[in-house]
């Protein structure tokens, strides 16, 4: 019996073995030495896994008596997250060593978190929730303030720390009152006491937890720490939370409100729908004032959050199928433009000030083609893949009856649109002050071109986004039902 | 030749990737290589047009050389051509070869100039052919991004100002059309444009926040289309982008914007607003005719008091469109040509005249009226040719301006007695900014210092500006060129229109007993 729930768990004892064996080998033998082989060699591991997941998954298993759940959903998450988690330690590797942050805790860590968003998105029950959850956000509150000697990132870190306990302590206490009010902690016994309406107590319950989530995707009003963490972060680490973990937190916030509280549409739908049109217009217009690029994307991702929410919202199968096929353009095109964030560098030193990139474009054209693929993307502007990902949600959205938010979530990425087309502005028509290095690192350049290959050109006919929306479709089909 | 329209249409794609891969360096030679290469493109692009052209049957009214594939979200990538967007993927395809050729002596970062001209054809021609309202979407938005890029780059002093008014202004009128669509695909299960057509939208009335909505839901989805295709238009009071714009686009910028991306919000209305909303229009016909009315004789007022040569014709440009939408709302076999007459051949004069500007601008650098005077004594090839396209803006008999306004007129004369009056007085108003600007820049002496030296029309221009004379020239005396190619599919459009009405009032008028 334990055999056969243990072969469920596969990937994630893997990776933790893995992170305890990396550990262990590195404290007792060249310490930081081997980081750089540690670094590649657990990418090369997200990598496998992820393809053994494909591979392997099929139907849906349970584990641990409905503690863990392996379906369709969760693989999908799972992919997702192993996939962008390697695209970003590829990318920050040579950012992390020529600084001299690259440390063996920093790939351990890393491994540490993905086990954890692992055990968020397959969670069947609220104590594998929250221990995946605490999982990542222990290794999270680490990686924040990796650069020890520096203020900014200790403060990021201690921010992290004490707004995600925070967040957390808002988790627990609506665990707490589901509990008591459904008596029991499992998801199919929760949807059981909820059927034919909610109990007042369970309805706080829900709303406790739907709080506890919002603050781990950083949907306004619970994102205050997100621009703060963005900034004083170390950019790879920027870039690592600015991708897997929001996949996995707004999967677990998917999970939750189908499977636990899937009888009860009607009664989570207007906050969902309410975190998503905050979402999507502080987003866009915080982020006018910005002349911090990391504190940029931070609102950027926080309007993102809205839009992936609204597919949320609608509440249909087809809804968080939109919201799937959404966070998928969103991790890929985020890891495209902290390619080039990551390159942007002035006599050694990290540039991250949006007016260093003025005039780019000479210097580096192809370079500012890429930002400039990925700012339009952002924008939601065709026919870059951050369209589809709004017209996919903007029709679950309509056809879930909330035409009101689909109409204010195209005028919010209007208002939103103007800070991007700076970007591009600065890039191209700003003059010309030498504000950058023209030389960028291979491994960011071919990640850079790569992503914007996809980002501009998936939509052709032929290339369909490479099935992505049918896969999506049966993902979301095995959470709805 | 099955595929046809996908390879007319990507065919500049293909010129730019050739120049983006495989030019390198900046000097003279590779910037010549860079127009040589645009040109040949544009040029090619046209002869397979022309097969387009040929194998067009006008008297058959459904969609032609239709292509599909298989395309992603429940959505289809669908081409075909009929008798509303043949002729505006001619003049695309006639305009784009001058349009380069107008840019000879551009210096500055020719290579991606040329690219973003040449993306620019494939998008433009791809909004005409386009049969799924997403991909008409996607080549409609999707023009957006190399024209802020050439207003932005090669654009003039306050090209900042004036590229994001454009993209935010033209973007805030098209995700309205977004959610529009959506709805669309929800109620109809389909993105098909042919399938759209023979879909009835809902009807009945209800109610917003208070408000009664007449003509229900399809009076809300035209809305939706209105508010992108006024703003494209542009229409009045929403035109106040494209003056900025004009202004500060680089001359063949502005040549493609006055030339062909005001005629989409044109096209849209024909392909979209009438035959998938008909009641809708119906119901808002009266606003458009009258906002119509009103942009024709303010916008020829604004333009008289212009110091700015550019913005004299920009806003001759936004009257001229009047036209346009006044004949679209007629509902009428007259108006209806007309209005697409009248984009054609404003598709000739308005580039022409911009054309024009820019053979000055290019001697003296400055667009202000009051630098020049007398230019005649020096350039007698130039004040003829200036005055041709000014006569034909005027819309003087024998040229193609005539010929728009006139039917426009004709066609709402029968609907509306009033605001034909009003959009008539215009056409006095537009011989007066006209000739008042001709006699101040080419007639009198030449008192001017500065113009002293300039020098007439070189050949190249020459050769510009004469495939333009003879076709204004030629649609003057000899609109069935025209009309013959278009007629058929109005008269069906009109058709499918009354029938539509007539069921819309058959089913009020059982509601009401």
């Amino acid at each position: 019996m334990i055999g056969a729930d243990i072969q469920i768990l596969m990937p994630e004892v893997v990776l933790s073995v893995y992170a305890m064996v990396a550990l262990l080998g590195a404290v007792y033998t060249t310490k930081d030495g081997a980081a750089s082989l540690l670094t590649w060699m657990t990418a090369g591991l997200f990598v496998l896994v992820a393809i053994a997941i494909g591979m392997n998954g099929q139907g849906t298993h349970i584990a641990f008596g409905g503690m863990f759940v392996d379906d369709g959903f969760a693989r999908f998450a799972k992919i997702t997250i192993l996939i962008s988690a390697a695209a970003v330690l590829l990318i920050s590797e040579g950012y992390m060593l020529r600084r001299g942050l690259l440390r063996f805790e920093y790939p351990v860590l890393i491994t540490l978190a993905v086990v954890g968003m692992m055990v968020m998105v397959s969670a069947g029950d609220l104590m594998a929730l929250y221990m995946g959850l605490e999982l990542q956000s222990l290794a999270m509150y680490v990686i924040a303030s990796l650069r020890r000697d520096s203020a900014k990132s200790t403060e990021a870190g201690l921010k992290y720390f004490v707004l995600g306990a925070l967040s957390s302590g808002l988790l627990l206490y609506g665990a707490s009152l589901t509990y008591g009010f459904a008596g029991t902690t499992l998801f199919t016994g929760i949807i059981a006491a909820a059927e034919g309406g909610a109990s007042l107590g369970l309805l706080f319950g829900m709303a406790f937890l739907i709080a506890g989530f919002a603050f781990k995707v950083s949907a306004a009003p619970f994102h205050m720490w997100t621009p703060d963490v963005y900034e004083g972060a170390p950019t790879p680490i920027t870039a690592f939370m600015a991708t897997a973990p929001k996949v996995a937190a707004i999967a677990l916030f998917a999970r939750v409100v189908h499977d636990a509280f899937g009888g009860i549409i009607g009664d989570w739908q207007q906050i969902v729908a309410f975190l998503a049109l905050v979402s999507m217009f502080l987003g866009a217009i915080a982020a006018i004032g910005q002349g911090n690029i990391k504190r940029l994307m931070a609102y950027s991702s926080i309007s993102h959050m809205g839009f992936a929410l609204m597919g949320l919202a609608a509440g249909t199968v087809g809804g968080v199928q939109a919201m799937l096929v959404y966070m998928v353009i969103y991790v890929t095109m985020n890891i495209g433009t902290f390619a080039l964030i990551l390159s942007m560098e002035k006599d050694g030193r990290p540039v991250t000030d949006i007016a260093a990139l003025k005039s780019h474009a000479k210097r580096q054209p192809l370079m500012a083609l890429v930002m400039l693929v990925m700012m339009f993307s952002l924008a939601g502007v065709p026919p870059m893949l951050g369209f589809f990902g709004k017209y996919a949600v903007l029709l679950a959205a309509y056809e879930g009856g909330l035409a009101w938010l689909a109409v204010s979530g195209v005028i919010a990425s209007v208002i939103s649109a103007f800070y991007y087309l700076r970007i591009v502005y600065y890039m191209y028509f700003g003059e010309d002050t030498q504000a950058l290095d023209g030389r960028v690192p291979p491994m960011l350049w071919v990640t850079a071109v790569v992503t914007a290959g996809i980002v501009g050109l998936a939509w052709i006919p032929g290339v369909n986004l490479f099935g992505l929306d049918p896969i999506a479709a049966a993902a979301a089909a095995t959470l709805v039902n | 030749m099955g595929n046809i329209l996908t390879l007319t249409t990507f065919l500049p794609v293909l010129g730019a990737v050739i120049l983006a891969l495989g030019l390198r360096g900046d000097d003279a030679a590779a910037q010549r290589n860079a127009k040589w290469v645009a040109l040949v493109t544009t040029i090619v692009t046209f002869i397979c047009s022309l097969f387009i052209l040929t194998n067009f049957d006008p008297a058959n009214t459904d969609f032609q050389m239709v292509e599909t594939a298989d395309w992603i979200m429940g959505l289809q990538y669908k081409m075909g051509v009929d008798g509303i967007s043949i002729l505006f993927v001619m003049l695309t395809t006639f305009l784009m070869p001058l349009v380069i050729a107008s840019c000879w002596n551009v210096t500055t970062r020719v290579k991606e100039y040329m690219i973003a001209f040449l993306i620019l054809e494939t998008l433009m021609l791809g909004v005409f052919l386009a049969l799924d309202l997403v991909l008409f979407y996607l080549f409609f938005e999707a023009g957006l991004i190399p024209m802020f890029l050439i207003i932005g780059i090669w654009g003039g002093k306050d090209r900042i100002y004036a590229s994001f008014k454009f993209f935010l202004y033209t973007f805030l009128g098209s995700v309205l059309m977004l959610v529009a669509m959506v709805s669309m695909f929800s109620q109809a299960g389909t993105t098909d444009i042919p399938t759209l057509m023979g879909f009835a939208f809902g009807t009945e009335d209800f109610s917003i926040l208070g408000v009664q909505i007449v003509g229900g839901m399809q009076t809300l989805l035209w809305l939706a289309f209105f508010a992108s295709f006024a703003v494209k238009m542009p229409m009045w009071p929403v035109h106040t982008w494209l003056p900025d714009a004009h202004v500060q686009a680089p001359t063949a910028g502005s040549v493609v914007l006055a030339a062909i991306l005001l005629k989409m919000g044109g096209y849209g209305f024909l392909r979209f607003s009438l035959p998938m909303f008909p009641v809708g229009s119906e119901v808002m016909a009266p606003l458009v005719l009258w906002l119509s009315a009103i942009a024709i004789v303010y916008t020829s007022l604004v333009a008289l008091v212009q110091a700015d040569m550019k913005k004299l014709i920009a806003y001759s440009s936004v009257a001229h469109m009047g036209f346009v939408t006044m004949g679209i709302f007629t509902f009428n076999q007259q108006g209806l040509d007309g209005a697409i007459f009248q984009m054609i051949s404003h598709g000739f004069i308005s580039g022409a005249l911009f054309l024009c500007v820019g053979v000055i601008y290019d001697r003296m650098h400055t667009r202000e009226i009051d630098a020049y005077g007398g230019l005649v004594n020096r350039m007698p090839a130039y004040a003829l040719v200036f005055l041709f396209f000014t006569m034909a803006n005027v819309g003087l008999p024998g040229t193609s301006g005539f010929v728009g306004e006139f039917l426009t007129l004709v066609g709402v004369f029968q609907v509306n007695t009033w605001v034909a009056l009003v959009a008539t007085s215009g056409v006095i108003f537009s011989a007066g900014y006209a000739l008042w600007l001709y006699r101040r820049v080419v007639l009198g002496d030449l008192i001017k210092e500065s113009l002293r030296s300039i020098t007439d029309m070189t050949r190249r221009e020459r050769l510009i500006f004469a495939p333009l004379v003879v076709m204004t020239l030629l649609l003057g005396v000899y609109p069935a060129l025209v009309l013959d190619m278009i007629g058929p599919s109005v008269a069906a459009l009109i058709d499918n229109y009354d029938a539509a009405l007539a069921a819309f009032d058959a089913a009020s008028q059982v509601a009401a007993n």
